[in-house]
């Protein structure tokens, strides 16, 4: 085996595969498994390559499928460097890989897991060298075979070619020679954006065909042999109890084997590893389950928090912001600022929760033995769920297998890992294999919700309008909150982002936090904190030039003007402003943003940096007497350079689609300490019939390494919405979501 | 009283809970794991199937009320092969995390058997499924392309 250290951040080694072939694994330097929880951060990268003599290239995936595209996309840059037939590629999804490195286990091969959208950041530069390496080795085993020099060895779509003597051997044939070829030091040459014949092209999701005869397997398709099936009764509101338990009525039910008591997190406790109390019905089929769960009588403590109400909350918002909160930011002087301003604009946005609610339940299928543990589920983070089984079971994580299934969705929701803990609790009382299901009453009840907040804002203006002060109070129910091993300090530091927009543009720019109380858990949710942010910082942009009598674009680029390129944070992400300018001005192009609507029309745009691209929306509105229909939806996006146009575009088409429908009419509202929306009826998602007919994406032409695609989209949507209602009707929106306020 | 009916063709009895909705007999009884469980209130459609060709919600549809249907799921629907439905959602590339899609094309196969070229505004009305991904651009570009498909 050759080891090599290619850079300071990752390895690549290539060996022999088991099959006789060639075995290239490319992963980041050994960082030991992280302790918590994957941020966003290089994290889950790693990849695996495999040529066999059978003519197969099977390049194994480690991180999970949501729908991202991330198992078509990543594998497409492998097999362009390759120089690989496409068609002949086949995706592998590997289950969960750690070793015992002492005490303590660090990752086989590569760490794994999905989030924080930089599948694709990480990759590009470790897999684009291990695709080269690998032909590289081919072309080298081809040159020993014929005996002539390697620089004249080409490759041809899945062929080592020596055009002089046109001889010709294909990577199967070659595959095994290659894998006994020590790999030279000295790094690839890569090919150009010239040569590039996959990657840059349209490419289909490489799964299409499975998921459409419904062949694919979700964690809810699922089993294991003999296994029960389980449902919980929870606590009916945040942090009760269980009292009592008379289950006499559910024992009764056809079906039902044994009832099992889960306790969950004190009041103020982290919300691990369960995020309520309950009751499992473990029962021989689903069915039974549910109706066990029925038929169940459950004596629940009072609730701690059975005062907290949506109203309660806002009221609290409002005493907050009466007071003085924690500075994040304070540049300049905001005070004096906001005195000497020629024009001074002051506004308040609120956001409510809002659930996950992926179209597959949560759930999973466990089995906790003597000696060890097998889990099967849609995880983002399968080593998380490793260290939970070990904490449930005590049993030594070499001996917990993890295997990930496609996910129904996942949006940040499956970054918990509370069900899998769940079932852990559950089969460690019944010792079968359990495969647990929640309902969708169970989902939205049980939610880490995106956290709500309010937004109070004040801009000042000189006299030739130009933006010189903000101000920016934020009170939000903290995103970091009860999360084990995890001070709350800082609770700030995970809802805002200390050099978002306009920070560094505005000569006075004060942030202010305030960290609202709640009992309703909260977490990440696509984009986090960026699609509240975005939302009152755009619909704000909007509102301040609407009052100084300046077009919003205009008003925009003015405030941008020359800025430089800034450090975003300490990853070393750069922000550029004429970047931004940039995305603004493609946006403004391609929707006619200079064209003025026709009667009842309205165009509202926003632009948003997050995960290091640029996205900028321009939303095309027709709204009367109550009715409004998004007619068509333009965006230009700069994330650098598109390794599968197809792809990213559908991440464009659904981060909008999902911004819009959440914008629309979805909202937790609390009442009585618990969540009260409890499905669909209640809970509104957007269907096909008000989703924009068009949407148009544009990519600008970027010199730039590929940067993130899976969230970007979304927090620019809502403002560029609510600003193009503004323009169509002149209500402003500044409470989320719009529901019937636009009924006459 | 058992209960007979065909699904995919195969002729089915049952003779248990005439309450247990379809969903989890065709799930859970049968194997049949493309018709998924969403919402269980017959809102968001992930569990369309054909009851005498007709798009109904497996989930709210219960065992009582199947005696002597023709049931026909997705793993029924292309008979040796493709059904046109399936080859437009690959080739519009409509799929993201693929969960709700089958339901999406049970719904819109039912809808062009009465409606072979459907106007936006009867997909509108007809397909009220939901996508949480969104991908309800590609369903409608699919849709007309499968329509095309089937009249050519």
């Amino acid at each position: 085996m050759t080891m090599l250290s290619v850079s300071r951040r990752y390895f690549i080694s290539t060996s022999a595969s088991l099959a006789g072939g060639l075995l290239v694994v490319a992963r980041f330097e050994a960082v030991a498994e992280p302790v918590r929880r994957p941020s966003v951060g290089a994290q889950q990268l790693g990849y695996y390559v495999r040529i066999e003599a059978d003519d197969r290239i099977v390049i194994g995936a480690p991180s999970t499928e949501m729908g991202q595209g991330i198992n078509t996309s990543i594998p497409m840059i492998i097999a362009e460097e390759l120089d690989a037939d496409w068609a002949r590629v086949e995706i592998e999804q590997l289950p969960l890989m750690i070793k015992k490195q002492g005490d303590d286990f660090v990752w086989t091969s590569f760490p794994q897991g999905a989030g924080g959208s930089d599948g694709i950041i990480d990759a590009w530069a470790i897999l684009r060298e291990a695709g080269a390496r690998a032909r590289r080795l081919l072309q080298m085993a081809a040159a020993l075979r014929w005996n002539v020099p390697v620089e004249f060895c080409g490759t041809e779509l899945g062929y080592v070619v020596h055009a002089s003597t046109n001889r010709k051997a294909s990577y199967a044939e070659l595959a095994a020679a290659a894998g006994r070829i020590a790999d030279p030091a000295e790094a690839p040459q890569l090919k150009t954006r010239k040569e590039y014949r996959l990657v840059g092209t349209p490419v289909r999701n490489a799964q299409a065909e499975a998921i459409v005869t419904g062949r694919a397997e979700f964690g809810i398709d699922a089993g294991l042999p003999g296994m029960l099936y389980a449902v919980v009764a929870r606590a009916p509101q945040f942090d009760a109890q269980v009292d009592s338990i008379d289950d006499g009525a559910a024992r009764a039910v056809v079906g039902v084997k044994q009832i099992v008591r889960l306790d969950g997190p004190a009041a103020g406790g982290a919300w691990h590893p369960i995020v309520a109390s309950g009751v499992a019905v473990v029962a021989t089929s689903l069915w039974s389950a549910m109706k066990g769960r029925e038929a169940l009588k459950v004596r629940w403590t009072p609730s701690p928090a059975s005062g907290e109400s949506s109203d309660t909350m806002r009221a609290q918002m409002t005493a907050l912001l009466n007071g003085r909160g924690h500075f994040v930011n304070d540049d300049g002087d905001s005070d004096a600022g906001l005195k000497s301003a020629h024009t001074i604009v002051e506004r308040t946005y609120d956001m409510p929760f809002v659930a996950h609610a992926t179209m597959e339940p949560q759930n999973c299928v466990v089995h906790v033995q003597a000696d060890r543990v097998d889990i099967i589920a849609p995880t983002q983070v399968p080593g998380s769920v490793s260290r939970l089984a070990h904490e449930i079971t005590g049993i030594d994580r070499d001996r917990i297998a993890v295997r990930m299934t496609r996910l129904g969705g996942g949006f940040g929701r499956r970054l918990e890992a509370d069900f899998i803990g769940e079932a852990l609790i559950i089969s460690k009382a019944t010792g079968t294999p359990v495969k647990l299901v929640w309902t969708r009453e169970d989902d939205l009840h049980h939610d880490f919700y995106r956290p709500a907040c309010r937004h109070h804002m004040l801009a000042g203006l000189d006299a030739h309008n130009r933006l010189v002060t903000w101000k920016q109070r934020v009170a939000s129910t903290p995103k970091n909150h009860r999360r084990a091993g995890v001070d709350e300090n800082a609770p700030w530091e995970a809802d805002l982002y200390l050099m978002d927009f306009p920070a560094t543009l505005v000569s006075n720019f004060r942030r202010e936090y305030f960290a609202v109380q709640s009992a309703a858990p909260r977490r990440s949710w696509r984009a986090p904190g960026h699609t509240a942010n975005a939302f009152a910082i755009h619909s704000f942009i909007d509102e301040i030039a609407h009052q100084a009598g300046v077009d919003p674009l205009d008003f925009l680029l003015a405030t941008i003007g020359n800025a430089p390129d800034v450090k975003w944070d300490e990853d070393g992400t750069i922000y550029s402003p004429q970047r931004h300018a940039g995305v603004l001005r493609l946006v403004a192009e391609k929707s006619d943003w200079k064209t003025p609507p026709a009667n009842g029309h309205g165009r509202g745009i926003a632009a948003h940096f997050t995960f290091s691209s640029y996205c900028a929306h321009v939303v095309d509105v027709r709204a009367n007497g109550g009715e409004l229909v998004i007619e068509k939806v333009t965006s230009a996006i700069d994330c650098g350079f598109v390794v599968n146009p197809l792809g990213a575009r559908a991440q464009v088409e659904g981060g909008i689609n999902d911004a819009l429908s959440t914008a629309l009419g979805q909202a937790i509202t609390i009442r009585d300490g618990a969540a009260v929306e409890g499905n669909f009826d209640t809970y509104r998602m957007m269907r096909i019939d008000k989703s924009p007919r068009r949407i148009d994406v544009h990519f600008v032409e970027s010199p730039h390494d590929p940067t993130g695609m899976g969230e970007p989209p979304v927090p620019p949507l809502a403002p560029a919405l609510c600003n193009a209602i503004f323009a169509a009707i002149g209500k402003r929106i500044r409470e989320l979501p719009i529901g019937n306020q636009l009924k006459p | 009283m058992p209960t007979t009916f065909t699904v995919n063709g195969k002729r089915q009895t049952y003779d248990s809970d005439p309450n247990m909705p379809l969903l989890w007999y065709l799930r859970d009884s049968l194997n049949l794991k493309g018709t998924k469980f969403g919402c269980g209130i017959g809102q968001c459609g992930a569990c369309t199937v054909h009851i005498g060709g007709a798009a109904q919600r497996s989930c709210i549809t219960r065992m009582s009320d199947v005696a002597s249907a023709d049931i026909v799921t997705i793993e029924g629907l292309g008979l040796g092969g493709l059904h046109p439905v399936q080859r437009a959602w690959i080739e519009e590339d409509v799929a993201q995390c693929g969960y709700c899609q089958t339901g999406q094309i049970m719904a819109a196969a039912a809808l062009l058997k009465t409606v072979p070229t459907p106007t936006d505004a009867q997909i509108d009305d007809a397909i009220t499924n939901i996508c949480r991904c969104g991908t309800y651009v590609r369903i409608r570009k699919a849709i007309h392309r499968a329509a095309g498909n089937l009249t050519e």
